[in-house]
C-alpha cells in the first residue's frame, strides 16, 4: 500500500469484462470457453453441505432451476457491465419484469408505469397484474411531473422504458428516479433498446434494471434470454413499505433478505423465492448463447448505432415517408437528453411514417426482401414490423394512441448489414407502397 | 439485531438465527469501511451451528449508530464493551484487515475475555498510502474503487463469485459507499495509519490463533501477515493460493472450511 505509482484504479474496463467477467478457467478444467453446464442437480459432498446450502450458509448450486453454473456466469458477467452488486437470469424479458414485479409487489400494491413499453409489457401490467391484485396507473413518458402525481401511498415502485417502444419517446430517467426516491420507492427501467454499451441506468439513478437479453445483447436472434440487474444503492429498511424485503421471511427460517444482504437483497429474493416458486429459469445452452453474443457486444453495438443514423438520414429525405422519429434527429423532442444519457450511440431502433398510411406501410412490409418481418429486434439483421397490427394489436385504438402509436407507423431495427443494401430493399418497399394496391395484387 | 453499547444502537447480523444466549459466541470485525455484510458467507454457517453470532457494524458503519471510532485501541475496547452489553464473559474473535487490529489490540487488553482469535489478512501495522489516506478523508469516491481494486486479486477481478449471480467488486464498492466516505473510510484509514501497538499487543497474545493469508494480497501482503502470526504463541497459518485480500468473498468456500476446523476445535460448540 506504500507504492504511490498507479493510483488510478485497474479494474478491468466494458470490452475487457464483456469477455471475461464472472469466469475464471482454472476453476473450470482450465476450459478457456466458458462451459455449458448441461446438468439439473448438483451433488452434495454431505448432509451437512446439503443443509448449507438450502440455508444459505454458503454459496453454490443445488438445481439449476434456482442457479446454474454457466448461468450465473451470464449473471456475474452482465452485473458487471451494468455495474450492479448482482443479477438474476430469466427464461425471457417478460418473465425478468414478472419476476421483478413479483418481488417488489404485494396484492394491495400499486406501480407507476410509463405508458410507451413493448405491447406485452403494456398488457402484463395493464390486464395481468391487476389479476394479482396489483395496479398500475400509466403516465406518458415525458410527463415527468405526472410520474409524481401518479404517486400513491400504496406505490411500490416506477417502472419505465427508457427509450420507449415503439415510438422513441423518453423519460428523463434520473429526474424520475429522484421522484421515486423522494417517495421512497425504487425506479425500475428496461434498458434493452440501449445495453449497458449505450447507457448504465444505474449510474443515472435507476435501482433495478430489466432486459430481454434476446436482443441486443445475445444479438442474432438465436436465443430468448432476460436478467434482473440490482443496483445495490436502494435503501430498503428506509420506511416500512417493503416487509417482505425487510422482515423475516417464513420461508427462510425467519431470514431478513436485506439485513442479511443488504446491496443484493433483491437479487437473493428473486432468486430464492421468485426462482423456486415461480420458476422461470434460463438453459444453460441459452446463456452460453447469449454469453457469446456479449462478447462482440460493443463491436456491433457501434456497427449497429452507425447505420441507424445512416437510415435517420436516408428516411428523412425520402420522399415516401412522412416522419422519422429516432432520438439522433435534432428536432427530436428528446434530443438533448438523448445526448446525456446516451453517448456513445441513440440506439438501432427507428420509427417512421410512411405515406399513404396503413395500406402503404402493409405494402412496404410485403416488399422488402432483405428486412426481415418478424416481431423481434436487436438481432444483426435489419428487421421491420407494423407495430399496429402485430406486437401492439392487442391493444384498442385509445391504448394504442395513449402509447403514441399510429397505424402509418413502421417500426425498424437496423441491423448490421452493408448500410447500400438495406437501403436498396428499402427503395423496393417504398416503390411498392407507393401503388400498393397494384402490387399486392400481383 | 439491534442493541445499546454505551448508551449507542448497535446493528449486528445474528446470521439468520435468533441471537441465544446459552451458545458460545463468536464476534466477526470488518475492515476499513465495510459492514457486517462481507461476512455472510461465515457467519450463516456458525449461526445454523450451535454458535450465537455477532458481525458488528462498527460505529457509524453500516446500521449501526454513532460516529465512527478514531483509534484502533478505542475499537477494541468498544469490541470488549460488545461482548459485555451482550451478556457473555467470552468470546471468540474473527477479523478482517482492519478488524484484525482491532481484535489482536482487544485480545491483548482482555486476555481471559478473548478464547480464541483468527485473522484474515491481517498485518501488525497497515501504514495507508498518502494519497488513498487523502482521497478518503476528502471523500472522493476514487478512494473506494481504489480499495476494490486492491483489494481483489488478479483472480478475483473477473469474478466468479461462489454465490450465483453476485459480482463482487461491485457489491464491495456499494457496501463502503452505505455511508459517507469520509466518516467511515476516511476515519478507519487514518486509524489504520496512526496505530503502531499491533505486534507489541500480539506478542502479549497466548491464546489458539489462526491467520488466513492469501498469495494475492497486495494490501496486507503474505510476508507481512506471516511476521505477525510468528509473533503469537503457537498461531496457526493457512495460506490461499490464487486469491486476494478479499479472501472471505473470494474465496469464501475455501476461507469457512479452514474457519470452521479452526473455531469448532478450538472453542467448541456445547
Amino acid at each position: 500500500m506504500s507504492d504511490k505509482k498507479g493510483m488510478d484504479p485497474k479494474t478491468y474496463k466494458f470490452d475487457t469484462l464483456s469477455l471475461h467477467a464472472g469466469y475464471q478457467p482454472h476453476k473450470n478444467a482450465g476450459s478457456r470457453q466458458v462451459p455449458i453446464y448441461q446438468t439439473t442437480s448438483y451433488l452434495f459432498d454431505d448432509v451437512d453441505h446439503a443443509a448449507a446450502l438450502f440455508n444459505l450458509e454458503r454459496g453454490g448450486h443445488i438445481y439449476s432451476r434456482i442457479s446454474n453454473p454457466t448461468v450465473a456466469v451470464l449473471e456475474e458477467r452482465v452485473a458487471s457491465l451494468e455495474g450492479g452488486t448482482a443479477a438474476l437470469a430469466t427464461s425471457s424479458g417478460m418473465s425478468a419484469i414478472f419476476l421483478a414485479v413479483m418481488t417488489l409487489c404485494e396484492a394491495g400494491d400499486h406501480l407507476v408505469v410509463s405508458s410507451q413499453l413493448y405491447g406485452g409489457t403494456v398488457n402484463l401490467f395493464r390486464l395481468t397484474l391487476p389479476k394479482f391484485g396489483i395496479k398500475c396507473t400509466f403516465v406518458k413518458p415525458r410527463d415527468t411531473e405526472g410520474f409524481k402525481k401518479a404517486i400513491q401511498k400504496n406505490t411500490k415502485g416506477i417502472f419505465g422504458e427508457l427509450v420507449g417502444n415503439p415510438g422513441n419517446e423518453l423519460m428523463d430517467m434520473p429526474a424520475i428516479a429522484n421522484i421515486a426516491h423522494e417517495a421512497g420507492v425504487p425506479l425500475m427501467v428496461d434498458a434493452t433498446y440501449q445495453t449497458p454499451y449505450l447507457c448504465k441506468p444505474i449510474e443515472h439513478g435507476a435501482d433495478i434494471v430489466v432486459h430481454s437479453l434476446t436482443k441486443w445483447m445475445a444479438g442474432h436472434g438465436s436465443s430468448m434470454a432476460g436478467i434482473i440487474v440490482e443496483g445495490g444503492n436502494f435503501d430498503w429498511m428506509q420506511n416500512d413499505k417493503f416487509p417482505t424485503m425487510t422482515q423475516p421471511y417464513e420461508g427462510y427460517h425467519g431470514l431478513s433478505f436485506a439485513e442479511e444482504f443488504g446491496p443484493t437483497a433483491f437479487t437473493m429474493k428473486a432468486r430464492a423465492e421468485g426462482m423456486r416458486d415461480f420458476g422461470p429459469c434460463l438453459s444453460p445452452q441459452n446463456a452460453w448463447n447469449v454469453l457469446q453474443g456479449i462478447e462482440t457486444l460493443s463491436v456491433r453495438m457501434k456497427k449497429h448505432c452507425e447505420n441507424a443514423e445512416k437510415m435517420v438520414e436516408y428516411l428523412l429525405g425520402h420522399e415516401s415517408v412522412a416522419w422519422v422519429s429516432h432520438p439522433s434527429v435534432p428536432d427530436h423532442p428528446d434530443h438533448d437528453l438523448a445526448s446525456k444519457l446516451l453517448p456513445n450511440g441513440k440506439g438501432s431502433m427507428i420509427a417512421f411514417g410512411i405515406k399513404g398510411g396503413k395500406a402503404a406501410g402493409e405494402a412496404f412490409i410485403n416488399n422488402v426482401k432483405l428486412a426481415s418481418h418478424l416481431a423481434n429486434v436487436g438481432d444483426t439483421r435489419t428487421l421491420v414490423i407494423h407495430p399496429a397490427s402485430a406486437t401492439h394489436s392487442q391493444m384498442d385504438e385509445a391504448t394504442l394512441k395513449f402509447a403514441g402509436l399510429s397505424h402509418d407507423m413502421i417500426r425498424l431495427s437496423v441491423g448490421i448489414e452493408d448500410i447500400d443494401d438495406i437501403k436498396n430493399d428499402f427503395e423496393n418497399g417504398f416503390r411498392a407502397a407507393r401503388k400498393p394496391r397494384l402490387v399486392s395484387n400481383q | 439485531m439491534k442493541f445499546q453499547v454505551n448508551n449507542k444502537e448497535v446493528y449486528a447480523s445474528t446470521g439468520g438465527r435468533p441471537f441465544d444466549k446459552n451458545k458460545p459466541l463468536i464476534i466477526f470485525v470488518h475492515g476499513s469501511g465495510l459492514t457486517h455484510m462481507t461476512w455472510v458467507l461465515q457467519t450463516r454457517y456458525f449461526a445454523f451451528h450451535g454458535y450465537s453470532v455477532l458481525a458488528l457494524d462498527m460505529p457509524g458503519h453500516g446500521l449501526s449508530g454513532g460516529e465512527s471510532l478514531k483509534s484502533i485501541e478505542d475499537m477494541a475496547d468498544w469490541v470488549s464493551d460488545v461482548i459485555d452489553s451482550v451478556g457473555y464473559k467470552e468470546a471468540s474473535l474473527v477479523g478482517h484487515s482492519q478488524g484484525c487490529l482491532v481484535t489482536v489490540e482487544c485480545t491483548a487488553r482482555n486476555p481471559d475475555k478473548i478464547k480464541t482469535l483468527s485473522l484474515m489478512g491481517g498485518a501488525g501495522a497497515i501504514p495507508m498510502n498518502p494519497e488513498l489516506l487523502s482521497l478518503a478523508e476528502n471523500n472522493d469516491p476514487k478512494a473506494v474503487e481504489l480499495m476494490m481494486d486492491w483489494a481483489h486479486g488478479p483472480a478475483g477481478h473477473f469474478g466468479g463469485h461462489p454465490v450465483p449471480g453476485l459480482y463482487h467488486i461491485n457489491t464491495g464498492s456499494m457496501l463502503a459507499k452505505t455511508r459517507t466516505i469520509k466518516n467511515t473510510l476516511g476515519v478507519d484509514f487514518r486509524a489504520c495509519d496512526n496505530y503502531k501497538n499491533g505486534f507489541e499487543a500480539a506478542k502479549q497474545i497466548k491464546i489458539p490463533t489462526l491467520s488466513i493469508l492469501a498469495t494475492d494480497d497486495k494490501m496486507c501482503p503474505v510476508k507481512e501477515g506471516k511476521k505477525l502470526a510468528n509473533l503469537i504463541e503457537g498461531s496457526q497459518i493457512d495460506i490461499i493460493d490464487n486469491c486476494g485480500h478479499m479472501m472471505l468473498l473470494e474465496e469464501a468456500d475455501r476461507v469457512l472450511n479452514v474457519l470452521k476446523k479452526f473455531i469448532t476445535t478450538n472453542y467448541p460448540a456445547n
